[in-house]
């Protein structure tokens, strides 16, 4: 770990060319990506009963799922993150944390307004 | 984020040197080193994008809200969006993303023509995307679905008397006037994120063109890449949002 974290700071100030190789397969991994979410859609994946008035649709949470992986894909290979410096790096990570416990208790609040009464 | 200049090849083999008055030329003085450069302006880049998460972030959370609160309204009116246009729209949007960061790669490689064919392509690409968006836009003006503008709720008060949905989603019910007319926040909140994506792309746009003059004069292909790099991060974060999109207001109401 710590060899290979040495290895990453002195790698971290030489510009790091992204062979065109990597750009064509996750070109062509995210094509993929949207044509299994269209086919996704137009099938029933049910429903999760998980309360009375509780019910959590398996569609969304599928479609959403293969969103993130493209996201994922885009910030790591498109976007250099897998080859940038650990500010860099850090910086995209406390953004999507910041992001997520907003949306997070802006959610819990809206949900927990009307609690039994649904 | 420091345009680039066309200079010569000598100047750029200077870099990691911080003596003054030989760095290259568009090395700004207060920083030590291009490669400190390169580091701050891409971390700068990187804060102004989390910003734009914050932005898109406060939509994306109306429109999750929104949908659980009027449930059948939004099911109904989100039928009315094609998915064939909006899954050519995705791969036109991931092509595009896979051209700007072919484009990176050529001014890292210092190939000066290709460079101004991948900006090309994506300006292209981006124009295209705007092209379908506007077919879109157009259809719901035809069909009476701009809220507070050119608006009626008959397709959701009777699903009947729209052929071209109801053949398709045959099981849609008629609305209660009440959520019918709860298809405008559907609407609005489309028009507003799909609005706001496609004003980041005509900036997006306008700034490659920009980028394509820039580079045919030689800019870009010296050693000095961030503009196109840090460039290149806005597309493709546009490209996210898109990517988020395209499933929520497209996908995830048709069952």
């Amino acid at each position: 770990m710590s060899e290979l974290d040495q290895q990453v700071d002195h790698n971290e100030h030489e510009h790091h060319i992204v062979s065109p190789v990597v750009y064509l397969t996750i070109v062509l991994a995210l094509l993929v990506g949207t044509g299994l979410t269209v086919w996704a859609s137009y099938i029933d994946l049910g429903e999760w009963h998980i309360a009375p008035g509780l019910t959590l649709f398996w569609n969304p949470v599928v479609a959403l799922a293969i969103a993130c992986t493209k996201m994922t894909l885009v910030v790591l290979f498109f976007m250099h993150v897998k080859y940038s410096t650990r500010l860099t790096k850090l910086t995209v990570v406390c953004g999507l944390f910041t992001f997520l416990a907003l949306v997070g208790m802006t959610m819990t609040d809206y949900f927990s307004r009307a609690w039994g009464r649904w | 984020m420091s345009d680039s200049t066309a200079i010569s090849n000598s100047a750029a083999a200077d870099v990691g040197h911080s003596h003054h008055g030989e760095h290259p030329p568009y090395q700004r003085h207060h920083f030590e080193t291009v490669e400190q450069q390169a580091d701050t302006t891409n971390f700068a880049m990187w804060l102004f994008l989390l910003t734009e998460v914050m932005f898109f972030g406060g939509l994306f959370t109306a429109y999750m809200i929104m949908r659980n609160w009027y449930y059948p309204a939004f099911v109904e009116a989100s039928h009315q969006l094609n998915i064939g246009w909006g899954s050519a729209n995705t791969a036109v949007l991931i092509l595009s993303s896979f051209t700007m960061a072919m484009g990176v790669w050529s001014a890292e490689m210092r190939k000066k023509g290709m460079l101004v064919l991948f900006l090309s392509l994506t300006f292209i690409l981006g124009l295209a995307f705007l092209g379908i968006k506007s077919i879109e836009y157009h259809e719901k003006w035809v069909k009476h679905h701009v809220p507070g503008l050119h608006w009626s709720d008959a397709s959701f008060l009777n699903p009947a008397s729209d052929p071209e949905v109801h053949k398709d989603y045959p099981g849609d019910k008629p609305l209660q006037s009440d959520m019918a007319e709860k298809t405008q926040m559907y609407f609005f909140l489309y028009f507003a994120m799909t609005g706001m994506h496609a004003l980041h792309m005509i900036i997006g746009i306008s700034i490659l063109g920009f980028m394509i003059v820039r580079a045919r004069a030689g800019a870009y292909t010296t050693g000095h890449v961030n503009y196109v790099e840090n460039f290149g991060l806005y597309w493709h974060f546009v490209d996210i949002i898109w990517i988020f999109l395209f499933p929520l207001l497209y996908l995830i109401s048709r069952h």
